[in-house]
């Protein structure tokens, strides 16, 4: 029971990469498909984050001339403020080809392009 | 004084120039920038490969912040390899890009595929570069983002869809390499590759390292095709504009085994490797199936270019056999192909981009007796096939010599004979475009197509002409290549 719940933030971690997964995996739908690679991505943040996190901990900054504190990892934030840029790009190319795509087919279903797409 | 920062140049040269060609707005100039940066990444990687093989391993350090906690940039004798080939690559695919350009994106683009390829450069040069593992992520993330823009630069609205196929699979691929690096990070504390594989010992047999090594397997797999996760490569290469075809078959997947070398061998370790239940076993599988299933594939494709993409697949799973014989000969037999494929496919792509730009298509039954129209660009596609097959005096055979060699080396006789059998399929499908360009006679209904221009021509037989070359005077390229197979695998060198 402690496995369980001392680690919910790696739960939900799993959780949100199949969930993401299989919307990418499963649905037809470009932009769908593009939301699940979102969540997908967005998963994996967590895990970072989850890694540098320090029960207690603050943000590493001096207050005051203070002792030493107990403060969380900051270098995966900054990893994943990098991965979050990424991300942002990822998602407007994959959008901005969506656009083209349904100006070029008409249409944003997979099975209707690939359909349209027959090798003759 | 500038030496000292060659290692950073090689990366901040194409990544200064990108923006400036988007600054500049003239597709003439921007190529004229491309060109020039090119020719000095190879200027660059040439004196790193010198100084590399003269004094050992180059130790750069990014704004002056030491090695553990500051990014390194770190050349050995395998990534100064690596990163020959690719800027090598691009010095001669970005003369060649101005006419396919011309032809083939619309006018008021072209300075955005100039940027778009410099970044892809930038991308590739720096994954090999870098010494650190997040590091090698965001690199991957540049390359990959600036192919997936080119490759829907194509004429086809099937490129389209093509390049959204690899946005999705490439970022999946991508994003478990990225849990993997976040795995050993949490195990280790650290993202420098040496001191990674400094500390990985004490905990490399918990199964969070056990599954970082896994997710980085399978996620590199996917960014070099390896068989079955290239579903995404035939279509990109096959819609992609000639000259982004060129670049990204002579060296993303190259650059992709590069990655999946140094973190097999570098960071986790040979034993550790070998340790995992069947892992070596498997790669060779997974390699010589997907040599087989992807050669016999392209023997019944009717456009060239995605018959070649198909062969790339077959040619991934060469190197990766090299791999999964972890022994010196081995790992040479597949860094020297690293190196091989490169030239073969630059040229054979680089003469189907001159038929592109004559015909408007590379469909095999336009091609036929194309041998009379454009001599010189069918007889240097017909080397290059030769070259892929693996004829005596050219590169393919000494790849598949090294291979043999090493399957032999360690008593696996059948998979020696699979080697030479694969051969036999390679044949089967150069013969087909021979067959039709050279034994039959032109369709009626096409125009008389006339030599390509010079300005492709000189690009496609000077790697034609490498291919020979590298094929009869081995010396430098297996002398680097068994260098690093030692490096790799911790026998000093």
């Amino acid at each position: 029971m402690e496995f369980l719940v001392g680690h919910y933030n790696y739960w939900i971690f799993v959780f949100l990469m199949m969930l993401g997964f299989y919307v990418v995996v499963a649905r037809g739908n470009l932009v769908k498909k593009i939301v699940g690679l979102n969540i997908f991505q967005a998963s994996v943040f967590l895990l970072y984050i989850s890694i540098g996190k320090v029960l207690g901990g603050t943000a590493p900054i001096i207050v005051d001339g203070g002792g030493p504190a107990t403060y969380s990892n900051p270098l995966p934030h900054v990893l994943i403020l990098t991965a979050i840029v990424v991300g942002v790009a990822t998602t407007a190319l994959g959008l901005s080809l969506v656009v083209r795509i349904n100006e070029a087919y008409g249409t944003i279903e997979e099975d209707e392009i690939s359909g349209m797409d027959k090798e003759p | 004084m500038i030496a000292a920062h060659y290692a950073a140049l090689q990366v901040v040269a194409p990544l200064i120039a990108a923006p400036l060609c988007v600054l500049l707005r003239r597709g003439a100039l921007a190529w004229l920038v491309t060109v020039a940066v090119s020719w000095i990444a190879l200027a660059i990687a040439i004196q790193l490969l010198v100084q590399v093989m003269a004094t050992g391993p180059v130790s750069y350090e990014l704004g002056g912040w030491a090695a553990p906690w500051g990014i390194e940039y770190r050349v050995d004798s395998v990534n100064a390899f690596v990163l020959l080939i690719v800027s090598g690559i691009s010095a001669v695919a970005a003369p060649y890009a101005h006419h396919t350009v011309v032809r083939e994106i619309p006018e008021d683009r072209h300075y955005l595929f100039y940027s778009a390829y410099l970044l892809c450069l930038t991308g590739l040069l720096g994954i090999t570069i870098t010494g650190d593992a997040f590091n090698v992520f965001v690199f991957l993330e540049i390359s990959s983002l600036s192919s997936y823009a080119l490759i829907s630069l194509g004429g086809e609205r099937k490129a389209l869809t093509a390049a959204y196929q690899y946005l999705v699979m490439g970022t999946i691929g991508a994003t478990f390499f990225l849990i993997g690096v976040g795995l050993i990070y949490a195990m280790t504390g650290t993202l420098n590759m040496a001191d990674i594989a400094a500390r990985l010992d004490p905990v490399e047999h918990t199964r969070t390292v056990l599954a970082a090594f896994a997710f980085i397997i399978v996620g590199l797999g996917l960014k070099l095709a390896l068989f079955p996760l290239h579903l995404w490569l035939p279509n990109a290469y096959a819609y992609a504009p000639s000259a982004v075809t060129v670049l990204l078959a002579a060296t993303a997947t190259k650059v992709a085994v590069y990655t999946m070398l140094r973190f097999v061998f570098t960071l986790f370790g040979a034993d550790f490797a070998l340790d995992v239940t069947f892992f070596a076993e498997f790669l060779i599988a997974l390699a010589l199936v997907g040599v087989f299933a992807a050669s016999i594939t392209a023997v019944f494709q009717n456009n060239v270019k995605r018959m070649l993409a198909y062969s790339s697949v077959a040619q991934v799973g060469y190197m990766m056999l090299g791999v999964g014989f972890f022994s010196v000969t081995g790992l040479t037999g597949g860094i020297v192909h690293l190196f091989n494929h490169a030239l073969m496919k630059g040229a054979l792509f680089m003469a189907l981009g001159a038929v592109f730009y004559r015909l408007g298509s590379v469909r095999i039954e336009h091609m036929r007796g194309l041998g009379r129209q454009m001599p010189l660009t069918m007889f240097a596609f017909v080397l290059g096939g030769l070259s892929l097959i693996g004829l005596p005096l050219t590169v393919g055979f000494i790849s598949k010599w090294y291979l043999i060699l090493a399957a032999l080396e360690r008593g696996w006789w059948p998979i020696a004979g699979l080697i030479l059998l694969s051969s036999l399929l390679a044949v089967a499908y150069v013969w087909r475009v021979v067959e039709a360009a050279y034994f039959r006679d032109p369709p009626p209904d096409r125009p008389r197509a006339t030599e390509a221009p010079l300005a492709l021509l000189v690009p496609t037989w000077i790697l034609t002409l490498a291919n020979f070359y590298f094929g009869i005077d081995t010396s430098v390229t297996v002398g680097v290549a068994a260098d690093a197979a030692r490096a790799l695998l911790g026998e000093g060198g």
